[in-house]
């Protein structure tokens, strides 16, 4: 195209070039797309009986929020909000005192390759196995309550924490830190002066953001047995007490917003 | 004394940036390495203090092998190489006294450093040079919170306070204004003069360097193409480093200059 002479392209419009170059291979993912989806669709089977009767039900859970009951169970719902945020608290900063070395590890500008592989290999494993799975095996060899809990999102937070630090810090400005390198630093001194400054607004920020997270978790945790809000949330399902369920459910809501406000304000003041 | 002895070094890429180096800076000279871009100014200066690993031939300052030296060798040895950066480098979300006192790291151990609890002398060291390069009040600012000249004061002062026998200075005015340049590379010639420092700076402004320094270097591909004072500099020798062009203009403006500076001086 460059060798086109200007005379030959003046009077003639201009197209973006496509991001797929050959048509036959572009047109045919659009259209084999487009089955798909059509596909798709056709297969999803309904049964609006039963749909038909489960509305009335889901009404109810509905309606159990507009007069939600904090009082007949307050005991419970105390207990358990209070065991949620213990756990998640303990588990937030367990989780952050462990993802800050493996988070330097994983990062590859630092560490040596060994490091690096060992590092990369624990956060895979902590993002490939989902909440619910590890909640369920560890209420398995711990037993049910607050413990397994608390060691599940600790180990969800080191792969959540670890894989976003270390991306960061593989993202910091080279000639910062090749200057604190150059004044003699030793290996620590050099990430205190060199790479912390540069990391700490984001680790800041991601650990107020993984606390909101670990707080939601916590409430679903519950619901395997793993301790918590989510257990007490789980009893008032299994006894048809929607409006508990809705109180429950309201302070979860409450929390979140809560916390993501004044993880909000944090962020904005760490720059 | 410092002492490059057929210093070679090819990247990975198989790219070679430097060819058989020889030069020897006597103490308290200040010497500016010009050349293209890409012509291994950045990387014979980051050899010196290994921050990039020379392929062979060796670097010797006041008799030690620089780059015979183990990790611990190496770190007392970059403590006598002060360096000062294109674009500043400093840690931008430390204080500027962070900054200057990250020049001592080296001779302190990693809790004081830790806790900012640096000696006495280093401290009283760190206000007397902010003092000095005319900074003392913005001791407790952020670094980003300082202008582009400022910015390279508090390079300098950093460097300094490392008390080096060498200033190692990669592009100082590349990102500043003319008339800061001058500014900075003032003070750079003016402190290594009230302490006897020789100096190597990279420079891409040659008439900046004609105007500043005792000794001019020129590099080309990797190889040495001039070597002796401003003044011998033509419009052959920057037809050598460079290429073909005009340098009527570039030469010229250092003449008159250099006539009005002396009109000035009388």
């Amino acid at each position: 195209m460059t060798t086109a002479t200007l005379e030959a392209r003046l009077g003639n419009g201009w197209k973006k070039p496509p991001f797929i170059p050959n048509p036959a291979l572009r047109w045919s993912l659009f259209i084999g797309g487009l089955i798909y989806l059509v596909l798709a669709i056709s297969s999803i089977d309904v049964n609006w009986t039963r749909v038909a009767e489960g509305l009335s039900r889901g009404w109810a859970f509905v309606t159990a929020f507009f007069n939600p009951d904090f009082v007949s169970r307050g005991g419970d719902i105390w207990d358990g909000i209070l065991e949620s945020i213990i756990i998640t608290i303990t588990s937030t900063v367990v989780g952050i005192a462990l993802s800050v070395p493996i988070g330097l590890g994983a990062a590859r500008n630092i560490a040596p390759l060994p490091v690096y592989l060992v590092c990369r290999a624990i956060v895979a494993l902590s993002r490939a196995l989902n909440e619910i799975i590890v909640a369920i095996l560890l209420v398995a060899i711990f037993g049910f309550g607050p413990l397994a809990g608390f060691l599940t999102l600790s180990f969800a937070t080191i792969g959540f924490m670890s894989k976003l630090l270390a991306e960061d810090i593989e993202e910091m400005s080279k000639a910062q830190a090749e200057a604190i390198r150059a004044t003699g630093s030793s290996r620590l001194q050099w990430i205190n002066y060199g790479v912390q400054p540069q990391v700490m607004p984001r680790l800041i920020g991601l650990s107020m953001y993984r606390l909101d997270i670990n707080f939601r978790e916590s409430a679903v945790l519950g619901l395997v047995g793993a301790g918590g809000i989510g257990a007490t949330l789980n009893t008032a399902f299994d006894r048809y007490e929607f409006d508990t369920a809705a109180a429950i459910l309201l302070i979860i809501i409450v929390t979140v917003m809560a916390l993501e406000y004044l993880s909000g304000i944090i962020r904005a003041k760490v720059q | 004394m410092l002492e490059l002895k057929k210093l070679t070094k090819t990247y990975r890429t198989g790219d070679r940036a430097l060819h058989e180096v020889d030069l020897i800076v006597p103490n308290g000279q200040v010497m500016a390495l010009i050349g293209p871009s890409g012509a291994g100014k950045s990387t014979l200066i980051r050899c010196i203090n290994r921050l990039v690993e020379p392929t062979s031939g060796s670097v010797i300052l006041d008799g030690t092998d620089i780059t015979a030296l183990g990790s611990t060798g190496l770190r007392k040895m970059r403590r006598k190489m002060g360096m000062i950066f294109q674009e500043y480098a400093l840690v931008e979300r430390l204080t500027v006294m962070e900054n200057v006192l990250s020049g001592r790291l080296g001779y302190v151990g990693f809790w004081r450093s830790f806790l900012r609890k640096f000696p006495q002398s280093d401290v009283d060291e760190a206000f007397r040079l902010l003092d000095r390069v005319g900074l003392l009040a913005m001791a407790d600012k952020r670094a980003d919170e300082l202008s582009g000249g400022q910015r390279q004061r508090v390079g300098i002062a950093r460097a300094l306070i490392q008390n080096p026998r060498l200033l190692l200075v990669d592009e100082p005015t590349a990102s500043l204004d003319p008339k800061t340049s001058r500014q900075i590379m003032r003070l750079i010639c003016e402190l290594c003069a009230e302490r006897d420092l020789a100096a190597v700076i990279n420079i891409h402004d040659v008439a900046l360097a004609q105007m500043f320094v005792e000794r001019i270097v020129g590099l080309k591909a990797g190889e040495l193409a001039f070597d002796g004072k401003p003044t011998e500099m033509g419009e052959d020798v920057l037809t050598r480093i460079y290429g073909e062009e005009d340098w009527q203009a570039t030469i010229r403006k250092v003449d008159e200059e250099e006539v009005e500076a002396e009109v000035a001086a009388q």
